[in-house]
């Protein structure tokens, strides 16, 4: 699952490691977000939904996304 | 009036919380997490500290502990519950408040002296905060119903919201006026000793609701 923070939230986070580029020699990168990415096994894919709508995320702050490998 | 007080493994601030409540009201005691009772208070206090390590989000573990199922159930009830600081944080992942708790706008940990104006008297309080998580966000819509109910009840007065929360929000209620969370920390200003006894007007405005 990736959870990162919604669109047009202030993300400090993202701020600050954009801020943080220039002087490591990184130029032209922005709009940095920080988000997590939880990874787990699951017998029953069909609930992973409900797992991050109660759990993993907190849907008024943060967008998240499932992947299956 | 009795208060409990929850406390969760990663809860730092109940001693003093404790205190607070055993000077507000006639007596007061823990409520350990994993009580799905809470053993006839009139009032209960979820209070400050990094609740099961904070992990995921700050509240997020905390809002499954079977005290918190007690919690809610009292709280429909009508029965008085003030959320201080991460105990805010828990209330708002419990969908008890309206909203969510930020990282704060400069990504530092602040403990100092805050003034607060509550909304509606315009009365100041000075209180102490300390926190890496405050920063109040709802998002707009959710905001102007809040202030149109009257459920801001504290804001940082000016130069004092120093972790960027929206509309200056330090506290807000649900929409009965019985819960009530405050990033701020009224239990550490309860003695002269420490400069402010401002934070027991806290604990008076939710025994009023209480009465």
């Amino acid at each position: 699952m990736l959870i990162r923070p919604k669109e047009g939230i202030l993300d400090p986070q993202g701020k600050a490691v954009e801020r943080a580029l220039p002087a490591l020699g990184f130029e032209g990168i922005g709009h940095v977000h920080v988000g997590r990415m939880v990874e787990l096994e699951a017998e029953d894919p069909e609930r992973l939904g409900e797992l991050c709508e109660k759990l993993l995320a907190n849907t008024l702050i943060e967008d998240y996304e499932i992947q299956t490998l | 009036m009795i208060w409990g007080v929850l406390q969760f493994p990663g809860s730092c601030d109940e001693r003093d919380a404790l205190n607070a409540c055993e000077l507000h009201g006639d007596g007061a005691r823990l409520v350990w997490h994993e009580s799905r009772e809470l053993d006839g208070v009139d009032g209960v206090v979820v209070p400050g500290g990094f609740s099961y390590g904070d992990y995921l989000r700050a509240g997020a573990i905390a809002r499954f502990s079977p005290a918190m199922e007690a919690v809610a159930e009292a709280a429909a009830g009508g029965m008085p519950v003030l959320g201080i600081c991460n105990g805010f944080q828990v209330l708002c992942e419990a969908g008890l408040l309206p909203g969510a708790l930020l990282r704060n706008v400069e990504l530092r940990f602040r403990c100092h002296q805050v003034e607060l104006i509550e909304e509606g008297s315009g009365e100041r309080l000075s209180i102490p905060a300390k926190h890496g998580e405050g920063r109040y966000y709802a998002p707009e819509e959710m905001l102007d119903r809040l202030e149109a109910n009257g459920q801001v009840a504290y804001r940082y007065a000016d130069g004092h919201n120093s972790n960027g929360s929206v509309r200056d929000i330090a506290g807000v209620t649900n929409e009965r006026g019985n819960v009530l969370g405050l990033m701020p920390h009224p239990e550490h200003a309860v003695d002269p000793l420490t400069g402010s006894t401002d934070g027991l007007r806290v604990f008076d405005r939710l025994a009023r609701v209480a009465a």
